[in-house]
């Protein structure tokens, strides 16, 4: 009998390490139907069925075929698929910022030191670009304490900054996805007390396509490298 | 009667530890506290109980992960994620080199890669604590960090070349039944980007010269410092999208809580 619970039991728990994963992927690759004679264009379905057309059966479409004719390249930071949300509360991804050209720097809105210095330097930049440019350009203001740093706490910030309109976007997301960010671009951050954390100052240049073209590292430097490469990528905004 | 009632709680308390207890190939890390050796001013850090699996992941194993994983094959695998040095040793998308041996440690491997595979198992990284604290007990001890013996291996074994060739599980177990934490490849921590070194390029911040690593291994008269420094640099020295050919990872796990 004890041996009966135990196995049982063995059991139960045997199918509960499985790979957690296996079902998400599957409804991330959910199949995508087309009429094969393309009698619609490029019109999709969720489900299987027929042409509403040529009554043919509906053919699943590849998926190696969509991200071949995706306009998202390897080195985009749009593969990131991490959600975020800004300081309206609003959630987005990095794909929904497609389109413009994609300033960054990683923050965090209690710090005293560095923070301050690297913010100026992000509206020197700001202040520096055209009209036409700005148009097209976000500068993105990412949090590296998402724990202390609120949606309502960012918009206080934005605030308090007049930068609570555009061009500026502040954001924030688990600390699991920050991290993620942070080793896309390449900043290096550790929390060293419960209010401070160090970091690197960077500050990214992302073209419309997401793709990084410029990084401006360290504190008050001469940012002219820097708003050349944004006034280029926007040029070439297609 | 009441004995077999008795005896019957008794084994349904263990099986409940057993159950909750480790999972399969993973060793049971008790937490402390701890000062790491370089962290910030000495800090003392805060290890939670956690599980760490008992070898690092071998070619074989990622072998199966990227059968049922294709974005993470050779071919596939995406630039920002992984360099174009990942997965050198592989002859084709879903097969290692010949001469590489499956139970050797898959190397090669970028920071986004060994994260997608430990999230499919339903594992993490370790922390860089974590595996620091881990890793600084020999086979006898938590903490042989002031044992000669324990620093000369550890440096015995960065001087030993292609050591990644070997195979999982041929060095002596440590103190909590973990293999290879030393003496094989060096492994992947969810945080490796947390090392911050000024006075170099990266103008970090701190002015503070407490922080910068290399001027307290200058000044360090002991072995266990300068092989603590080895890590902490090569860490601070890598972007998670590199692919090198003496860099692996292992999963951790949090103890789930009934």
């Amino acid at each position: 009998m004890k041996k009966i619970v135990f196995i049982l039991c063995s059991l139960f728990f045997l199918g509960l390490t499985a790979c957690k994963n296996e079902s998400h992927t599957s409804t991330d690759e959910r199949a995508v139907y087309q009429c094969p004679m393309a009698c619609e264009g490029e019109k999709t379905y969720d489900a299987p069925g027929s042409c509403p057309v040529c009554k043919m059966d509906l053919a699943i479409v590849e998926p190696s075929e969509k991200k071949a004719s995706g306009e998202i390249s390897e080195l985009s930071i749009f593969n990131l698929k991490s959600t975020w949300t800004n300081q309206n509360g609003e959630d987005l991804q990095f794909e929904d910022l497609k389109g413009d050209v994609l300033v960054t720097v990683m923050i965090y809105t209690s710090c005293k030191a560095a923070c301050p210095r690297l913010v100026a330097d992000m509206r020197n930049i700001e202040a520096k670009l055209t009209k036409n440019t700005k148009e097209n350009v976000k500068m993105v203001l990412v949090s590296i304490d998402p724990k202390t740093d609120t949606p309502e706490r960012l918009k206080a910030f934005a605030e308090e900054n007049a930068m609570d309109k555009e061009p500026w976007v502040f954001l924030r997301s688990s600390e699991d996805n920050t991290r993620e960010f942070a080793a896309v671009v390449a900043v290096n951050y550790k929390k060293i007390s419960p209010i401070d954390f160090s970091h690197s100052n960077i500050i990214t240049v992302f073209n419309d396509q997401g793709e990084m073209v410029f990084q401006q590292e360290g504190l008050g430097v001469n940012s002219d490298a820097t708003i050349q490469n944004i006034e280029k990528a926007v040029a070439s905004i297609k | 009667m009441r004995t077999n009632i008795f005896r019957l709680s008794f084994v349904l308390i263990l099986i409940h530890t057993i159950s909750y207890g480790q999972s399969e190939g993973m060793a049971r890390i008790d937490g402390a506290r701890y000062i790491p050796l370089y962290g910030r001013d000495s800090t003392v850090v805060e290890v939670k109980d956690f599980d760490l699996d008992v070898y690092p992941v071998t070619n074989k194993e990622y072998m199966a992960f990227v059968a049922k994983y294709p974005e993470w094959q050779k071919s596939n695998a995406k630039k920002i994620f992984a360099d174009k040095m990942y997965l050198r040793n592989w002859k084709n998308d879903l097969e290692i080199n010949d001469d590489a041996n499956l139970n050797s440690p898959v190397t090669y491997i970028s920071w986004f890669a060994a994260k997608a595979y430990c999230d499919c198992q339903g594992k993490r990284l370790p922390t860089m604590d974590e595996w620091e604290y881990a890793a600084m007990s020999d086979e006898t001890v938590k903490d042989a960090r002031i044992k000669k013996s324990y620093n000369e291996q550890i440096l015995s074994w960065y001087e030993a070349p292609r050591s990644n060739e070997n195979l999982i599980g041929e060095n002596p177990k440590n103190f909590w039944g973990v293999y290879d934490l030393h003496g094989l490849v060096w492994e992947w921590t969810s945080d490796f980007n947390s090392v911050l070194m000024s006075g170099e390029s990266r103008k970090d911040n701190e002015k503070d010269d407490n922080l910068f690593c290399g001027s307290a291994s200058l000044g360090a008269t002991d072995l266990m410092n300068y092989a603590a420094f080895m890590r902490y640099a090569f860490r601070g020295s890598i972007k998670a999208n590199y692919a090198i050919k003496n860099l692996g990872f292992r999963c951790a796990k949090d103890i789930e809580i009934p």
